[in-house]
């Protein structure tokens, strides 16, 4: 496949927890015409668990919304957008921090943004209170075939 | 879900679903602390046999338990853990506070 051709998917589902699911396996396979590693598709996976998820709890505190997750493929680099029309969030920084959450009742870890960090290449948030948040994710993905390409 | 979770001596085994994210976890979370009040097992043991996929609520559900069974001198155990779970596990901290089993 060209390494610079574009493709664009984008879902856009009800803020209800059964779409996590879905929304993960839509986007796994997208991203299988890249040929990522199987931890990668993992990463992916992870990553927009929690940022879907944040949408559903924080963004909507599981009332009723649109959740839209937007895929580009550029060649083998991956960008995810998770969008949502919610309450947004007051303070990005400190929402970041591992561990902080602020709905410990319902056992959330606090670890969302810090999976997504760590899962994904590059993370970005932007929120405006009673806007909503984008939440912005870029991977480069098989990372071992095009090392192999390499030797 | 009840035939996830069976008791043996002081110890809870529960047999976590294929996919583990903020859908199921309030109710594994909520089975699991029945099982741990009513018949008083001090230790839980998380079975990731069937797990191929876990976000940080299944952090939530194992830090919550640990919560639960630590302050009567209890455990949490992990079996059965495979490559992604393991990596979120330890990616979280918590293989300071759980014991993983081989």
């Amino acid at each position: 496949m060209d390494r610079e051709m574009k493709n664009e998917i984008t879902l856009e589902f009800d803020a209800v927890s059964v779409n996590e699911g879905f929304a993960r396996v839509a986007v796994a396979a997208f991203i299988t015409s890249v040929n990522p590693t199987i931890e990668e598709i993992s990463d992916v996976k992870t990553a927009l668990s929690e940022a879907v998820t944040n949408a559903i709890i924080h963004g909507y505190e599981e009332k009723e919304g649109k959740v839209r997750v937007v895929c580009l493929l550029e060649g083998d680099r991956l960008t995810v957008e998770v969008k949502d029309k919610g309450k947004g969030i007051e303070n990005v920084e400190r929402a970041m921090e591992p561990l902080y959450t602020t709905k410990p009742e319902l056992e959330r870890s606090g670890m969302g943004f810090a999976f997504m960090e760590a899962f994904m290449d590059e993370l970005e948030v932007e929120s405006a209170v009673g806007e909503g948040t984008t939440v912005r994710m870029r991977k480069k993905l098989g990372t071992e075939s095009y090392l192999g390409d390499e030797e | 879900m009840e035939e996830n979770f069976k008791v043996i001596d002081n110890y809870l085994m529960v047999k976590m679903p294929e996919e583990i994210d903020h859908h199921q976890s309030a109710a594994i979370s909520e089975r699991a602390d029945m099982f741990i009040i009513h018949k008083k097992v001090n230790n839980v043991v998380f079975d990731f046999e069937k797990t191929v996929f876990m976000d940080s609520s299944g952090i939530g559900i194992i830090m919550g338990r640990y919560k639960k069974v630590r302050c009567f001198g209890g455990k949490v155990f992990a079996v059965h853990v495979n490559g992604a779970i393991r990596r979120v596990i330890y990616l979280s901290g918590l293989h300071k506070v759980m014991d993983i089993l081989e």
